[in-house]
């Protein structure tokens, strides 16, 4: 029983992650119909750039709180992060709105190997460990334990969550962006900018990718110029197998694809008597992907669309 | 029209003679490694051809294909290397690795044939993915794969008592390793090519089309389209084992290193930089993507002309630049660099609609 609290707090705190990371996919994916294979760099990114920040303050001035710093480090990642989803839009996807289908999954691709190159030339090959300053604290809820990172972790990605939901359900602008994933064109035929409104749900996604970057590089104390290629994979898997294009899906499927990772993680090794080891989460999160997507081809909450005609 | 009839014999001449001299001119002018790399742009024909079934003829998006590659160069590896103890001749495996990764072809599409487009391509992906690990992890408790460490010293193409790994005297002429594989792959590549220009004329090539322009209006014309999808991912299933096996056989080593996402995700690159469902595109872009990373090692050279010394390691700039190129080959020729005809018909009038919309809704502004 230990086992599997302690596993699923692990889960629950990774998926929430995960589950920041897909919702910059689905965002994009809902109005554009686009796999943003880049997102996973704009996470690595944050990652990186907040950690760089980090590093300096806590040399220059250790005497700081170690939640000063790191907030110190977001306040640069995530306009960092925002910038870049910005002109990558502008400058890969927008001009192919209209092309075929592959040509802005080649040029996100292309994109995101961009990416990964400059983050390998400015900050080396080796990772960059995460400096101990934030506060080390351990809690028991009923018999598992939970550090104050992690607490903080998942506290934030509930914050954000809710944030986003009232966001895209509440305000103008989230109004404009529904309008514009259920049909471009009427949507502009209605006076939405729809440029405008395509250009802030990358930089939306590109914030909460800063924001998780930074959250991935804290929980596991390093970052990494790869770190945004598996991350990438597996916050996309969760957007899909919430259903792709729904936000509360992408939530569901980031915590539960957390979840299940962990727990797979946890007990492979008895389920198969020993013959698999927990090396073999990884097959296990996609395997589970794959036969929720066989019984329900639409992921969870999507909805079901009728082939277009 | 016999002028017509004789300039194509001519041309076909021309590029059978060209073909046949490459590995030499190559060897002359650039050097050893060289004749290697043409191997391989030769093996990733094979690949990206392929995958053009699946995705550009048949219209599904499969981010898995690697595992079939890996598929066919583990077969060939387990029953040609001393891991095992096996060593059968090449003609019994290659057939046997092709087999087996159309099966699993079948195994992977009958499943998953009723998600939508991206649905599928997670799930290919995910695929992929857990056939490498396993690959990865299956040294305990039993050694099947040796895990990340790979199986090495895996058995050279033989032809009876000729190996392909050492250098032969014919007529005078020096035959090495990489020239002998050159003109193996060099047959099977026109072979591949061969039946991918047949197919798309057949009867199923025109079926995988209907599939792909519109799956409705094809069933309700008659095609099976779950078969004929089946069959797309067990015909480009095939050729993905085939070329493992060689793969296997010409580098005597593999891991599962060689068969991750990336490498899919690079096939894929090929046959939509080149231009997807067409064949002269399909190869242009295999053998541009498979040369330009190597060509772009040599901008230490270029650095130096330019600034005088190198400013950053070109091993580290070279796939920047091939980042770089990929965005800009799709912004310029979004249809690929040489679209099918059909292609570009589609991408000229759609253009034109939208311009029509767009001056239409700047009148309704006003």
């Amino acid at each position: 029983m230990d086992v599997f609290l302690q596993q699923l707090v692990n889960g629950l705190v990774l998926g929430s992650v995960y589950a920041l990371v897909a919702l910059g996919y689905t965002m994009v994916y809902g109005i554009l119909e686009l796999i943003n294979f880049a997102h996973g760099e704009i996470t690595m990114m944050g990652a990186m750039v907040a950690l760089a920040v980090i590093g300096a303050l806590a040399l220059a001035a250790p005497a700081l709180p170690g939640v000063v710093i790191v907030g110190a480090g977001l306040a640069l990642a995530i306009p960092v992060c925002m910038a870049l989803g910005l002109l990558i839009e502008r400058v890969a996807y927008r001009p192919l709105r209209n092309a075929p289908r592959l040509a802005p999954l080649i040029t996100a691709i292309g994109v995101s190997i961009i990416l990964q190159n400059v983050a390998m030339l400015i900050w080396g090959k080796q990772y960059i460990p995460f400096p101990a300053i934030l506060p080390q604290g351990r809690h028991d809820v009923l018999g598992a334990s939970i550090t104050d990172v992690q607490l903080a972790i998942l506290l934030l990605a509930v914050v954000i969550m809710a944030g986003l939901t009232l966001l895209v359900g509440k305000t103008r602008l989230g109004r404009a962006m529904r309008a514009t994933a259920q049909s471009r064109q009427v949507a502009s035929l209605m006076g939405v900018d729809v440029d405008r409104v395509i250009a802030a749900t990358f930089v939306i996604g590109s914030a909460l990718a800063a924001i998780a970057g930074v959250m991935v590089s804290a929980y596991y104390g390093l970052a990494h110029y790869y770190m945004g290629f598996l991350l990438g994979l597996k916050a996309f898997s969760a957007a899909v197998l919430g259903g792709i294009g729904n936000l509360a899906g992408a939530m569901l499927g980031g915590l539960l694809l957390g979840v299940i990772e962990a727990l797979g993680a946890g007990y492979i090794g008895d389920l198969t008597g020993g013959f698999l080891g927990s090396h073999y989460q990884d097959v296990f999160a996609f395997f589970v992907l794959i036969l929720v997507l066989v019984f329900r081809p639409s992921g969870l909450l999507g909805e079901r669309l009728a082939e277009r005609a | 029209m016999p002028s017509a009839r004789k300039r194509a014999w001519a041309g076909f001449v021309l590029l059978a003679v060209g073909l046949a001299v490459l590995p030499f001119l190559v060897d002359f002018g650039l050097g050893r490694t060289w004749v290697r790399l043409v191997d391989f742009a030769l093996l990733y024909v094979m690949l990206a051809l392929g995958l053009n079934i699946v995705v550009g003829y048949a219209g599904l998006l499969d981010l898995g294909y690697v595992a079939f590659y890996a598929l066919g160069a583990y077969v060939y590896a387990w029953l040609a290397s001393p891991h095992f103890g096996v060593h059968l001749p090449f003609w019994a495996i290659l057939p046997l690795g092709a087999l087996l990764a159309a099966a699993f072809g079948v195994l992977l599409g009958a499943p998953t044939l009723r998600l939508r487009g991206d649905y599928l391509a997670i799930v290919t992906l995910g695929f992929g993915e857990i056939i490498r690990i396993f690959m990865n992890n299956l040294n305990a408790p039993l050694n099947i794969t040796n895990g990340p460490q790979g199986i090495n010293l895996i058995d050279p193409l033989r032809l009876g008592d000729v190996s392909l790994a050492q250098s032969h005297v014919l007529g005078g002429i020096t035959l090495s390793a990489p020239h002998q594989y050159y003109y193996v792959f060099l047959i099977l590549t026109l072979g591949v090519v061969f039946v991918s220009m047949r197919l798309e004329d057949s009867r199923v090539g025109r079926a995988w089309v209907a599939i792909r322009e519109d799956e409705i209006a094809a069933a309700a014309m008659g095609i099976d389209t779950r078969n004929f999808k089946l069959l797309a991912f067990a015909m480009g299933a095939t050729f993905g084992g085939l070329a493992g096996g060689l793969f296997a056989s010409f580098q005597g080593f593999i891991s599962p290193e060689s068969f991750n996402l990336m490498e899919s995700i690079m096939i894929l690159c090929m046959i939509v930089l080149g231009g997807m469902g067409h064949i002269p595109g399909v190869i242009f872009g295999a053998v541009v993507l498979t040369l330009l990373p190597e060509a772009l090692r040599y901008t230490g050279d270029a650095q130096r002309a330019l600034l005088g010394r190198i400013v950053v390691d070109p091993a580290d700039l070279r796939m920047l630049l091939f980042g770089v190129a990929l965005v800009a080959v799709m912004l310029y020729r979004p249809a690929g660099l040489i679209p099918s005809a059909r292609r570009r018909r589609e991408l000229a009038a759609k253009g034109d609609v939208l311009e029509q919309e767009q001056a239409s809704l700047a009148d309704t502004a006003r």
